[in-house]
């Protein structure tokens, strides 16, 4: 089944990690949700939307050997646990690098890349991953 | 009212293949093709990278750069030969990963190598005019060559994005000329996976005809000579044709040196003349005179006299990253990992 509609409603956090803020505990979140899973009903109407920089850290990682068929052109890849600046955890994929230049605290950024196509004539889904950040030579 | 470059932003796939690597499956000495193109590498697009990607963070270096609000991006077209849809355009992907979305224009453009100046130039009249305040233009590209063609050996992926304004611009666009013909030197039928091409064809009628009229129809009207110019940069399908091309219009080897980037990256088609560019305006400085000169199949020529501007001293070209920065990281590829990246390699299933 056609998941276009689906995919396309979650494009801004996709794209643009958009994400929300409980203005009730000031936590961050993503991928945006209705009330905030600490706070619950006191965050009612304290909800905000947020774009997240969609800058972190890794917090966990690993390299996955037997994975997503639609990541099969990519084995082994690696996911990685990143908490981002703001403080909210995301799951994504690590590209560019191998897993032995990673450790824990190896700073990332989002960047936007292909994740899935529905076949070869479907819907072509983009969305984060993310990109070790190099430091720059003084 | 001026117009001209009020940002930019580039963008190269990491992965690399040599002429020596792709010689030594098809029986060809890859050395001499590598020598007789100069090209001593090619980038390659990772299997989860394509135009949209490419266009979308050349897009997003050029807005790191600029305190420019998105929203006021009246208009943005990719210039592009491999746009991942044939039906389901490019650009509004790409303005929605910058934010630009929904108040704008946005069309894609075919043009073979040269659909990334012609966006540029559409943007240069939009603005002219007072129709939007800032236009975006991008030329970007993950071209094919048939497994075996001459093409694999030099097509490759990139891009590069310009904002074009009239106000904080870091380079005037000072004029653009453009020499089009009916010349069938390359070509892609609707529905074909790779494009063919005339062999030799391509070369004088083609190529040179085109480039040299570009280059000398824009010399003549802003009546300058190639000793004003502080660099070139001329399409590249190879390290070859530009070489030549530049000696037959006087420019010396310094003049071309930092645009020419086929002998690293090979030909980026719709991102070549744009990387060189991007390239060239890493380094320049206030006052330095540029001319680019596009090509495109099929055939035409965009040609473009381009005063960088006291403004590029305050402009924050360190937010992004270079294209020698871009050029790091490479990570070299067998053929047999090439063909499976860029889908050469006959999958079962679907």
């Amino acid at each position: 089944m056609a998941t276009a509609p689906r995919y396309w409603r979650e494009n801004p956090s996709r794209y643009n990690m958009v994400g929300i803020k409980c203005n009730s505990c000031g936590r961050h979140f993503f991928p945006p949700r209705a009330i905030c899973p600490v706070c619950h009903r006191k965050s009612v109407g304290k909800i905000e939307i947020t774009k997240l920089k969609g800058e972190g850290k890794i917090f966990s990682f690993t390299e996955v050997q037997e994975g997503l068929e639609e990541l099969s052109l990519q084995r082994p890849y690696i996911v990685a646990l990143v908490e981002l600046t703001e403080g909210a955890r995301v799951t994504g994929q690590i590209i560019d690098c191998e897993a032995c230049d990673l450790t824990i605290g190896t700073p990332v950024r989002a960047t936007l890349r292909k994740l899935s196509e529905e076949g070869p004539s479907g819907v072509i889904h983009y969305g984060y991953k993310f990109v070790p950040i190099k430091e720059k030579a003084p | 009212m001026k117009v001209g470059i009020v940002s930019y932003g580039a963008y190269i796939p990491r992965y690399r293949i040599t002429p020596e690597e792709i010689g030594k499956v098809w029986g060809v000495d890859g050395k001499s093709m590598s020598k007789g193109l100069m090209i001593n590498c090619k980038s390659v697009p990772s299997p989860d990278e394509d135009t949209i990607t490419i266009s979308v963070e050349a897009a997003r270096n050029m807005m790191r750069r600029c305190g420019v609000s998105p929203k006021e991006i009246g208009a943005l077209y990719v210039g592009s030969e491999s746009h991942p849809y044939a039906v389901k355009p490019t650009g509004t992907i790409v303005a929605e990963a910058i934010e630009a979305a929904p108040h704008l224009t946005v069309a894609d453009y075919e043009f073979a190598c040269k659909a990334g100046t012609a966006a540029i130039q559409t943007c240069m009249g939009l603005v002219g005019s007072g129709m939007v305040k800032y236009g975006v233009a991008i030329g970007a590209d993950t071209s094919q060559g048939a497994p075996g063609d001459a093409l694999e050996f030099s097509a490759s992926a990139g891009g590069a994005a310009f904002l074009i304004g009239s106000e904080k611009i870091i380079a005037t666009i000072d004029n653009t000329y453009s020499f089009t013909t009916d010349t069938p030197d390359f070509w892609r039928r609707e529905g074909q996976m790779y494009p063919r091409h005339g062999g030799r064809f391509t070369g004088e009628p083609a190529y040179f005809k085109h480039v040299l009229a570009g280059a000398k129809g824009l010399m003549e009207r802003m009546k300058s000579t190639s000793k004003d110019y502080t660099y070139a940069v001329f399409h590249q399908p190879n390290g070859k044709f530009p070489s030549r091309v530049a000696k037959q219009l006087g420019f010396a080897d310094a003049q071309i040196k930092s645009g020419l980037l086929a002998p690293m990256i090979g030909n980026t088609y719709s991102g070549a003349v744009p990387l060189g560019l991007a390239a060239i305006l890493d380094e320049a400085k206030a006052g330095d005179r540029i001319l680019a000169v596009a090509y495109g199949s099929g055939a035409g020529s965009d040609a473009f006299d381009i005063t960088v501007t006291q403004e590029i001293e305050s402009y924050a070209r360190g937010k992004a990253p270079t294209v020698k920065e871009l050029n790091t990281n490479l990570k070299f590829l067998d053929y047999a990992t090439y063909a499976k990246f860029r889908g050469k390699i006959l999958l079962g299933g679907e």
